[in-house]
């Protein structure tokens, strides 16, 4: 096999006011054509400053400081701007996260691909025409004629992704990097796009260097795996034998906070590698503590009880109701939870998940059935003092970490303001003593009260969410998507605390997830949604092991698996 | 879109109603025009008689109402200075206005557009610092204190143009204006510059904060990652998406040229609607300032029609059914 690209050395670093940091470090790869080289870690790792750097696209101030890039024959370090146009789009082709983001939104994507094949091929005209049908017909779009004078948002997720893998391969490149191509994708769509990916990889003869975070991803796709870890490759090798048997206690660690997909495990291990060893826990003694003083145990009680539920949003407005048009986003869906249960929701986006989260939560108006939270009606009813007690006793944690907090607001004033709000506190000094327990028990320590929500990442920003949702002393949480923008070995911490304050204080918990591993990892019973409906309810074992509906044994079998463990 | 236009001129035609409500009703409010229009020493009779000729002995609401009538015909009611139709007047004094607001913008649009590209390309530069600073100056100075000191310098001073005034026009292709004559050229120089500074530096500003907000988006680094030249990604990425905003904004500024380049009209003596319409005020002159207020209200109410169907063509992900939400 002939090398295809060689990196040696490479060093990269971003300098600011504050020092310069070093992003990438002594990084050596190779990549063979006709091969997938899997480059994986966490955010902030630096694998997609390696991909930039490939094609000398590093945005200033980051600077390649040191090594030896070599395409072919040539050192790509040695050539200049011009050489490098011809080097772009020729040689090697990019292929980003957001589909959403990475066209023009002004432009028709005909015109896109044109200007593209005009570079890179030098065919004008017709030819180029041609060649851009062609190309949307091996990326698998339908119709390309008529899609040529489409624009990007006119297209789904997928087919907007399958557009800028045939923008990527219009200069017949001999190279692909791929930044987490399918992280913006549906489960489904994901698998369609890496299956296209390793297609073309082996019909094309390309080296595929394809940058994730995802370990499923790896999994399915890559031939071979580089584990990187804080600017340096702490491990490279093939997939099979890295999965199976890693040896640097990174990667270990890393593939034990990959939540499984085949069998259930009581909490997620040996995770401590990655957070720095800054993790340290106080917890608190939750029975003689505030946050316990309504604990009672009622396990066999039902805590949500939903009957025929059903929401419709309107997508044209109109005089007349004929001519209104509607998306029935939750259709005649039921379902009850008992106290202390875990319930899971899980299905693609759109599929009306979260809608079903937020109308349980009052956060939207309920255009018909029943919801009982702790046999009392919510739905439809007059607000008055009952309703407000009993929905209090329900708190939700979102999605996104960086908008559901307040900017402007000190966490000591966020976690404060339920209890101000329902006055449960007695005293200021009270809450404030209170405020500093529930930070020590979501493991971020009492000085995190005074600071502001810019200061944290994610993960911790995350455990801000669920402290104020603490302080609610709910007994019904519900978490839509809790994790799904955090790092595995994050949300593996975060999967673990939740685990925790379950067993301690008895919450129940709807759990919101397209991520089927989490589900299993997390959830007594689950409910799998489709186009606003349930198609079925099971025991999570059930549902893994024995599937009944059809579309929960599509979820699974495209579900990427890491069958590479045992 | 012809729905959407329909139901933007019903809407337009409200608004005007509404507005003529308010105008006529605030002016009557202020001063009592017969004063201007006699010797104080003429006999009360002879007072009367004037207020009666010009049906202001009348309670508001009939003169509101002879008002509306007429102008339902085109009749915005006659000068009580010039004793002619006041829209007339407007409209014969519109031309020079016109010329001068147009000239003023795209100056703005030709020195702001490239000025603005620069800066956000090359934000640390020593040249981007320059604009920027020279923006905030622009948007700062007052117009007339600018003015006075470009009459000083170049005309007083050095001599190189004229002091005031509209020079000689031409015909060229039906169009009556001084852009076809040197002399009229030399008139036009320096009001236009001064009228065009403050919007030079809005462009400039709404460039630069477009060129970085878009340059940073994938999508630019997507284009730059399949080989495209610079110039390219520029010309036919950058631009059609910072536009937008500029172009929307640019159209409503164009409408504020037209109606408030009255300070640049007086201190350069030219002879355009602003300076018609302060004269107008000063001498109490009713149905002039109430044709004025309507004929900018229309002005503004077309150009946000212009806007709207521009930023449809512009933007493909607009559409104008759209707006029913």
């Amino acid at each position: 096999m002939t090398k295809l690209l060689e990196i040696k050395n490479l060093n990269v670093s971003f300098s600011s006011r504050l020092g310069t940091i070093k992003a990438v470090h002594g990084v050596s790869i190779t990549v063979q054509a006709g091969e997938v080289l899997g480059l994986v870690g966490e955010s902030g790792a630096g694998k997609s400053t390696i991909g930039n750097a490939i094609i000398n696209l590093i945005e200033p101030p980051g600077k390649i400081t040191d090594g030896e890039v070599w395409f072919k024959d040539k050192n790509l370090r040695k050539l200049n701007e011009n050489e490098m146009l011809n080097i772009r789009g020729q040689k090697i082709g990019m292929i980003f996260q957001d589909p959403q983001t990475s066209l023009n939104p002004v432009m028709t994507i005909g015109t896109q691909l044109l200007e593209t094949i005009n570079k890179t091929k030098k065919l004008f005209g017709k030819l180029a025409y041609h060649n851009a049908i062609e190309l949307l017909q091996s990326v698998g779009i339908e119709q390309p004629e008529a899609r040529m004078k489409a624009y990007p948002h006119q297209f789904s997720g997928g087919m907007r992704q399958r557009v800028v893998i045939a923008l990527a391969l219009a200069g017949d490149p001999d190279l692909i990097i791929a930044d987490e191509p399918t992280t913006a994708l549906d489960v489904s769509t994901q698998a369609q796009i890496l299956d296209l990916i390793r297609a073309l990889c082996i019909e094309r003869r390309l080296g595929v260097i394809i940058v994730t975070h995802d370990m499923g991803v790896v999994a399915n796709i890559a031939d071979r795996v580089s584990v990187m870890y804080r600017g340096s490759i702490v491990e490279t090798g093939d997939v099979k034998y890295i999965l199976s048997t890693p040896h640097h206690p990174y990667t270990k660690s890393l593939l034990a906070a990959v939540p499984r997909g085949d069998v259930k495990i009581k909490r997620f291990t040996s995770i401590d590698y990655i957070e720095g060893g800054a993790h340290k826990q106080k917890r608190i003694a939750v029975a003689e503590h505030w946050l316990g003083e309504k604990l009672v145990d009622n396990k066999s009680k039902v805590a949500i009880s939903i009957t025929d539920l059903n929401k419709k949003f309107v997508l044209k407005k109109a005089l007349f109701k004929q001519n209104r048009l509607y998306n029935q986003a939750v259709k005649d869906v039921s379902f009850s939870i008992t106290t202390g249960e875990t319930f899971g929701i899980v299905g693609e986006s759109g599929s009306g998940k979260s809608t079903v989260a937020r109308l349980v939560a009052g956060l939207l108006s309920i255009d018909k059935g029943s919801v009982k939270l702790f046999d009392k009606e919510i739905a439809n009813v007059p607000k008055n003092r009952q309703v407000v007690a009993v929905q209090s006793e329900l708190q939700m944690i979102f999605q996104d970490p960086f908008s559901s907090l307040n900017s402007k607001m000190s966490v000591e004033d966020i976690i404060a303001e339920p209890i101000r709000y329902y006055k449960t506190a007695g005293s200021e000094d009270k809450m404030k003593q209170i405020i500093g327990d529930l930070l020590d028990h979501v493991g971020l320590g009492k000085n995190a009260a005074l600071k502001y929500p810019h200061e944290f990442s994610g993960g911790q920003r995350q455990r801000i969410s669920i402290a104020r949702a603490l302080a609610a002393r709910p007994k019904i949480l519900i978490c839509d998507e809790p994790t799904s923008s955090l790092d595995v070995s994050v949300q593996a911490h975060i999967l673990n605390l939740l685990k925790d304050l379950q067993d301690e204080l008895n919450l129940t918990i709807l759990f919101i997830s397209h991520d089927l591993p989490v589900i299993r990892q997390m959830c007594d019973r689950v409910a799998v949604m489709r186009h606003g409906s349930i198609c079925e309810i099971a025991k999570t074992n059930d549902l893994f092991n024995a599937p009944n509906h059809s579309y929960s044994k599509h979820l699974l079998n495209i579900m990427p698996k890491i069958d590479l463990f045992a | 879109m012809l729905a959407f236009v329909i139901k933007r001129v019903i809407q337009s035609i409200l608004v005007l109603f509404i507005m003529s409500l308010i105008v006529f009703s605030m002016i009557n409010l202020v001063g009592d025009p017969v004063d201007m229009l006699v010797n104080p020493e003429s006999l009360p009779e002879e007072i009367d008689r004037v207020r009666r000729d010009f049906g202001l002995d009348q309670p508001v609401h009939v003169q509101y109402w002879k008002f509306l009538t007429g102008a339902i015909s085109g009749d915005l009611g006659n000068s009580f200075i010039f004793g002619r139709p006041a829209l007339a007047l407007i409209a014969e004094r519109f031309p020079a206005t016109l010329e001068l607001a147009t000239c003023a913008l795209i100056l703005a649009v030709s020195v702001g557009l490239p000025l603005g590209i620069y800066a956000g390309l090359n934000p640390d530069g020593w040249g981007a610092r320059i604009i920027m600073g020279g923006s905030v100056l622009g948007i700062s100075i007052p117009t007339f204190w600018l003015g006075l000191m470009m009459i000083i310098i170049f005309s007083v001073f050095l001599g190189w143009l004229p002091v005031s005034g509209r020079g000689d026009t031409a015909n060229f292709l039906g169009i009556e204006s001084s852009i076809f004559t040197l002399d009229g050229l030399r008139h036009l120089i320096l009001p236009a510059i001064n009228l065009s500074l403050f919007k030079i530096s809005i462009v400039i500003r709404l460039t630069r904060a477009g060129v970085e907000e878009v340059m940073a988006l994938d999508f630019i680094k997507f284009a730059r990652a399949r080989g495209l030249a610079s110039q390219r990604i520029i010309r036919a990425h950058l631009l059609p998406n910072i536009l937008i905003p500029i172009i929307t904004v640019l159209a409503i500024e164009f409408g504020t040229l037209i109606a408030f380049a009255t300070v640049t009209e007086s201190v350069f003596a030219w002879p355009g609607v602003g300076k018609l319409v302060i004269d107008a005020i000063v001498n109490l002159d009713r149905p002039i300032v109430v044709a004025y207020l309507l004929f900018v209200v229309t002005l503004f109410l077309i150009l946000n029609l212009i806007v709207d169907i521009i930023y449809a063509a512009l933007d493909p992900r607009v559409r104008l059914q759209g707006d029913r939400q």
